[in-house]
C-alpha cells in the first residue's frame, strides 16, 4: 500500500502501532497476567506438590464428577438448542420474540438465584420436592441436582450460536429440499447440519466450558459432601477454605487448562469456518 | 451480512404465514417442554415463596436501606465496568479486525478466557493479584490506589467477567462494514477522526450498545468473582447477590426470593429491551 | 487435519461419559456409612476424629464404618438438611442452626439439648484476637478495638456464626463496662463495627484476608482458630486472649428423621457419645478447643488462659432475642452499621 494512496483510516504506522500496543497491554494486564498467576501459584511449592495435589483422592473424584456432569449436560442442551433454533429461525409465529428472550434468562440470572430457584422447587420444602421426598427420590444434594442447575445455566449457549447463523442462511435451501421431496430428517442431515456444524461445535465447546466451571448455582444445591457432590470449582473453594492455597490453585490451574483447551478448539473451529467461507465465496464468484 | 442480521425473507416466498418446512410441531413441542421444565417451573417456586408475603412485607424487604444501598453499588459498579468494557472492547475489536500483527490469533483466542474460566477461579486470582501484597496491589498501593476490598474491586471483577461481550458484538460488524464510503471520504481529504465519527461510528454504535448492555446485564448477576474481592462492607461494597445469599443464611426464603425477584425482573426487562431494540435497528438497516 | 465436527462431538460425548462414570460411582467398601454435616472450619478436626472413631467402632462391633463429611457455613449446612440433605449427625458451631432443624420440618425434638451431656456441646471455645508479631498496636482488650489507629477483620455477623459471636462478645464487654448506659453501649459498638476493614462471608475468608492479604491489625475469630494460625505461621503472629469474652458452644446432635431412614441410629449416637471420651477430648484439645474432661483439662492448662466467659443468657437472655433484636433485618446490627 502506498502512503499517498491510503484510503482507510488508522493505517498510519504511528496510529496503528500505538493502538496495537495499547491493545496488547490491555490483554496482557487483564488476561495473561491472571493466567500466569494461577499457574505460578499452583507450582509455587514445586512440581511434586502440584502433582500430589492433583492426584489427591478427593481431587480425582471432583474431576470425575465434573466431567460426568458435563457429559450429561452437553448432549441435553445440544438437542434442545438445535430444536429451538430450528423453531425460531424457520417459522413465524406469535410469541417468537418472547421465546428468544426467555432463552436468555440464564444469562441474566445470578447463579445464586438460579440455585435458589431449584432449591425452592425441588428441596423437600418445595411443593414438588416434598412430593418426591415422600417417594424417596432425592434430587437436590446429589448429582441429579447438580446436573439440573448446570443444564439451566448453560442452556442458552448452543441456541445462541445457531440462531444468528441459521437466520442469516435463510430457508431457501431447505425449502428447495422440501420441493424435491426430502423428509424432515433428511433435510436436517443433508442441508442444515453441514451448514451449521461448526457453529454447533462452537456451542458445544462453550457449553462444556461453562458446565465444567459453574460455581454459584452448584454450590447452592450440592450439599458440599466431599468425595460425593464436590465438583472441581467447589473443590477449589474448599481447599482455599482449608488454607491450602497451593492446592486450590492446583485445581484452579486444571480448570484454567480446560479453559485454554476450549479456546484452542474454538479458534481452530473459527479458522476452519473462515476457510470454508472463503472457499464458498470464491466458488460463488466463479459461478456468477 | 453480520451475525446480527435478522429475518430476511426470500423474495420467492409466496406467503410468510404459510409453513412449508416440516418439524414445526415437533420443535415447538420440544422447545416449550424444555423451557417450561428448565426455566419456567423453577420460577414458580420463587412466585410461591413471594406470594406468601403481603405487599407491605414484600415492599419492606426490597426497599430495606441496606438492600437499596446494594442496588446502588451493583448498578454503579456494573455501569462503570460495562463502560470500561465498551471502550476496551471497541479498541480490541478494532485492532483485531483492521490490523495484521504477530500473535493476533492468540490474542483473539484469549479474549474469551473470562467466559471459559470459572468465576470462582477468577475471583481468587483477582483477589490475590490486587491485594496489597499482590503483583498489582503493590504497585497500586504506592500510587495510593486501593482496589481489593473496595467498590473498585467490584468493578475490576465485573469488567473481567464480561470483557468478551463488547469485543464479540462489535467485531463482526466491523468486519462487514462496506469500505466505499470510508475510502471516498478519505480520498476527499477528511481527517481520520471525522471519518470515524461521521461514517464508521454510526454503523458501529448499535453493536457497541448491545455489547455494553449485555456486559451490564451479566455484571448485575455476577457473584462468584465479586465476593472474593469486594470486601463486603455494609452500605459500601455489598452487591445485591450477596444480599440474597445473606437472607438465605438467615433462613428467610421469602426475603431471599423477594430480592431475587427484583434482580430477575430487572434483568428480564433489560434483555427484552436489548432484543426489541436490536430488531428495530435491524429493520432500519434493511430499509423495512 | 480436523475431523468433521459431527464425529468430534460424538467422540467428545463418549469420552466424557466414560471418564465421568468412572469417577462417580464410589467404592462401597465399608459395612456402614454415616454423613456428618459440620461447619466450615472443622474439617481437620473431624478428619482426625473419624479415624479415631472408626477404630473404636470396629473394636466395639467388628464393623467397618465410612464417615462422609460435609462442611460449609453452618447456616447453609442447616438449610441443606431442611431442604432434604439426609445427614445423620450435625456438629455445628451455633445453637441456632440446630434449633432451626426443629422449627422447620421438625426433624429433631425440641429438647435436643437434653440428650447429651453439657447441653449437647462436647467442647467449647471463645472469641480471641490474633495480632501481628510484637503486637505493634498494643491491642490487649476490647476497648483497644475502637481506637482510631486500629482496623480489624472479622467475618460478617449476617452470614457467619463466628462473626455473630464476636459481635456478642463485644456487646457483653460493653454491657459490663457501661452498665445501663444504652447510648454508651451503642456508641461503643458503632465504633467497633466502624473499625472493621473487611467483612468476609465466613471465618476462613476472614483469616485469608488477614494473613494472606495483610489487611488489618487484628483478626477476631475463635480461640481455636487463632491458635492454629499462630502455630502454622510460627513467629509472624501472636495470640491475645481478652479478659472477658463470649462462651461459644459447639452443639452436636443426631437427626432423628434421617437416622430412622438411613437405619443408622445406634451408629450416630455412638459417634456423638464418643466425642465425650477421654481419648476424643484429648484429640479435640489438641485442635485448641476447650473441653470438659478434667484429666485433659489439667494436661492443657497452660494453653487455655483463664478468662470470664459470658454465656448468651448473660448478654441477651436467649438466642431468639439475640437473633431478632440484633441480627435480624432492620435490627441493631443494621442500625449501627448505617453510615
Amino acid at each position: 500500500m502506498k502512503s499517498q494512496g491510503r484510503l482507510r483510516i488508522g493505517d498510519q504506522p504511528w496510529i496503528k502501532w500505538s493502538l496495537i500496543g495499547l491493545a496488547l497491554l490491555l490483554v496482557a494486564l487483564l488476561l495473561v497476567v491472571p493466567l500466569v498467576m494461577i499457574f505460578s501459584q499452583a507450582l509455587s511449592s514445586g512440581a511434586a506438590t502440584f502433582w500430589d495435589n492433583l492426584t489427591d483422592e478427593y481431587t480425582l473424584h471432583a474431576i470425575g464428577l465434573t466431567l460426568f456432569v458435563a457429559a450429561l449436560t452437553v448432549p441435553i442442551n445440544l438437542v434442545f438448542g438445535v430444536f429451538l433454533a430450528w423453531l425460531v429461525t424457520r417459522f413465524e409465529f406469535p410469541g417468537r420474540k418472547a421465546l428468544i428472550t426467555l432463552i436468555d434468562i440464564p444469562f441474566a440470572v445470578s447463579p445464586v438465584v438460579a440455585g435458589l430457584l431449584y432449591l425452592l422447587l425441588y428441596g423437600s420444602n418445595g411443593w414438588l420436592g416434598g412430593w418426591l421426598m415422600d417417594r424417596d427420590v432425592q434430587l437436590m444434594f446429589s448429582w441429579p441436582g447438580i446436573v439440573m442447575v448446570t443444564v439451566f445455566v448453560t442452556c442458552p449457549f448452543v441456541a445462541r450460536e445457531l440462531i444468528p447463523l441459521m437466520q442469516q442462511q435463510g430457508r431457501e435451501e431447505e425449502e428447495a429440499g422440501v420441493v424435491l421431496g426430502a423428509s424432515g430428517w433428511q433435510l436436517f442431515r443433508k442441508i442444515t447440519l453441514p451448514n451449521i456444524q461448526w457453529a454447533l461445535l462452537y456451542g458445544v465447546v462453550l457449553t462444556n466450558a461453562r458446565a465444567v466451571g459453574e460455581f454459584g448455582a452448584v454450590s447452592v444445591v450440592s450439599g458440599n459432601i466431599r468425595g460425593q457432590t464436590n465438583t472441581l470449582p467447589l473443590h477449589v473453594e474448599l481447599l482455599y477454605q482449608d488454607y491450602n492455597a497451593v492446592g486450590a490453585f492446583a485445581s484452579a490451574s486444571l480448570l484454567a487448562g480446560i479453559a485454554l483447551l476450549t479456546l484452542l478448539i474454538k479458534s481452530a473451529v473459527e479458522w476452519r469456518q473462515a476457510r470454508q467461507m472463503q472457499a464458498a465465496s470464491t466458488q460463488s464468484d466463479r459461478t456468477t | 451480512m453480520s451475525e446480527l442480521s435478522g429475518g430476511r425473507w426470500s423474495p420467492f416466498q409466496r406467503n410468510p404465514g404459510k409453513r412449508v418446512l416440516p418439524g414445526f410441531a415437533l420443535s415447538m413441542g420440544v422447545s416449550l417442554l424444555f423451557i417450561s421444565l428448565i426455566l419456567l417451573l423453577p420460577v414458580t417456586g420463587l412466585i410461591v415463596q413471594t406470594a406468601g408475603m403481603s405487599w407491605e412485607q414484600y415492599w419492606g424487604v426490597i426497599t430495606d436501606e441496606r438492600v437499596v444501598a446494594s442496588y446502588k453499588v451493583t448498578l454503579w459498579a456494573a455501569a462503570i465496568a460495562s463502560l470500561f468494557n465498551g471502550i476496551a472492547g471497541l479498541l480490541l475489536a478494532w485492532v483485531l479486525v483492521r490490523y495484521e500483527f504477530p500473535g493476533k490469533r492468540l490474542i483473539d483466542a484469549l479474549i474469551d478466557l473470562p467466559f471459559a474460566l470459572p468465576t470462582a477461579v477468577a475471583g481468587i486470582t483477582l483477589a490475590a493479584l490486587f491485594a496489597q501484597n499482590g503483583w498489582y496491589g503493590q504497585l497500586l498501593t504506592e500510587l495510593g490506589i486501593k482496589v481489593a476490598f473496595t467498590p473498585l474491586g467490584i468493578v475490576v471483577a465485573m469488567s473481567f467477567t464480561s470483557l468478551p461481550f463488547v469485543v464479540r458484538t462489535v467485531q463482526p460488524v466491523l468486519e462487514d462494514l462496506p469500505v466505499e464510503d470510508e475510502e471516498a471520504a478519505v480520498s476527499m481529504g477528511a481527517s481520520d477522526l471525522t471519518v470515524f465519527r461521521r461514517i464508521l461510528f454510526p454503523s458501529l454504535w448499535p453493536a457497541l450498545m448491545t455489547g455494553i448492555a449485555l456486559s451490564f446485564t451479566r455484571s448485575l448477576g455476577e457473584f462468584g468473582a465479586v465476593i472474593f474481592i469486594a470486601g463486603n462492607m455494609p452500605y459500601v461494597s455489598e452487591i445485591t447477590s450477596l444480599m440474597i445469599f445473606i437472607r438465605l443464611q438467615e433462613f428467610d426464603y421469602g426475603a431471599a426470593s423477594a430480592i431475587a425477584s427484583v434482580v430477575l425482573i430487572a434483568s428480564l426487562v433489560l434483555l427484552l429491551a436489548i432484543n426489541l431494540w436490536q430488531a428495530r435497528y435491524l429493520r432500519r438497516l434493511h430499509g423495512r | 487435519m480436523l475431523q468433521s465436527p459431527r464425529k468430534l462431538i460424538k467422540q467428545l460425548v463418549v469420552a466424557l461419559t466414560v471418564s465421568g462414570s468412572l469417577g462417580v460411582v464410589p467404592a462401597q467398601a465399608a459395612d456402614q456409612e454415616l454423613l456428618n454435616s459440620s461447619y466450615d472450619i472443622a474439617r481437620e478436626l473431624f478428619a482426625s476424629y473419624n479415624e479415631l472413631f472408626a477404630e473404636h467402632w470396629q473394636q466395639e462391633t467388628g464393623k467397618t464404618v465410612e464417615i462422609n463429611q460435609s462442611h460449609g457455613g453452618s447456616s447453609k449446612q442447616a438449610q441443606a438438611i431442611i431442604q432434604g440433605l439426609r445427614a445423620d449427625v450435625v456438629t455445628y458451631n451455633q445453637v441456632t442452626d440446630v434449633d432451626i432443624l426443629h422449627e422447620r420440618g421438625n426433624l429433631i425434638p425440641a429438647d435436643w439439648r437434653e440428650r447429651l451431656p453439657n447441653a449437647s456441646s462436647p467442647y467449647y471455645s471463645t472469641m480471641a484476637f490474633l495480632v501481628r508479631e510484637g503486637n505493634p498496636k498494643n491491642i490487649q482488650n476490647w476497648d483497644d478495638l475502637v481506637r482510631d489507629d486500629v482496623s480489624s477483620v472479622l467475618p460478617n455477623p449476617k452470614t457467619s456464626g463466628n462473626g455473630r459471636y464476636t459481635y456478642l462478645a463485644a456487646l457483653g464487654y460493653a454491657q459490663k463496662t457501661f452498665g445501663d448506659d444504652q447510648e454508651a453501649i451503642d456508641n461503643y459498638l458503632r465504633e467497633f463495627l466502624g473499625n472493621v476493614a473487611v467483612f468476609d462471608t465466613g471465618g476462613r475468608g476472614a483469616t485469608t484476608t488477614f494473613v494472606e492479604r495483610g489487611i488489618g491489625d487484628v483478626l477476631l475469630t475463635f480461640e481455636s482458630e487463632v491458635n492454629n494460625i499462630a502455630a502454622q505461621y510460627d513467629g509472624e503472629y501472636q495470640v491475645v486472649v481478652p479478659k472477658v469474652s463470649f462462651l461459644a458452644e459447639f452443639p452436636v446432635t443426631w437427626i432423628d428423621r434421617s437416622v430412622e431412614r438411613n437405619e443408622t441410629a445406634d451408629l450416630a449416637k455412638a459417634y456423638l457419645e464418643y466425642l465425650y471420651s477421654e481419648d476424643a477430648q484429648r484429640l479435640i484439645a489438641g485442635f485448641n478447643y476447650r473441653v470438659h474432661n478434667d484429666a485433659v483439662k489439667a494436661e492443657f492448662a497452660d494453653r487455655f488462659p483463664e478468662l470470664e466467659l459470658l454465656p448468651i443468657e448473660a448478654i441477651t437472655g436467649d438466642w431468639k432475642t439475640a437473633m431478632s433484636e440484633h441480627f435480624g433485618s432492620g435490627g441493631k446490627l443494621d442500625q449501627l452499621q448505617r453510615r
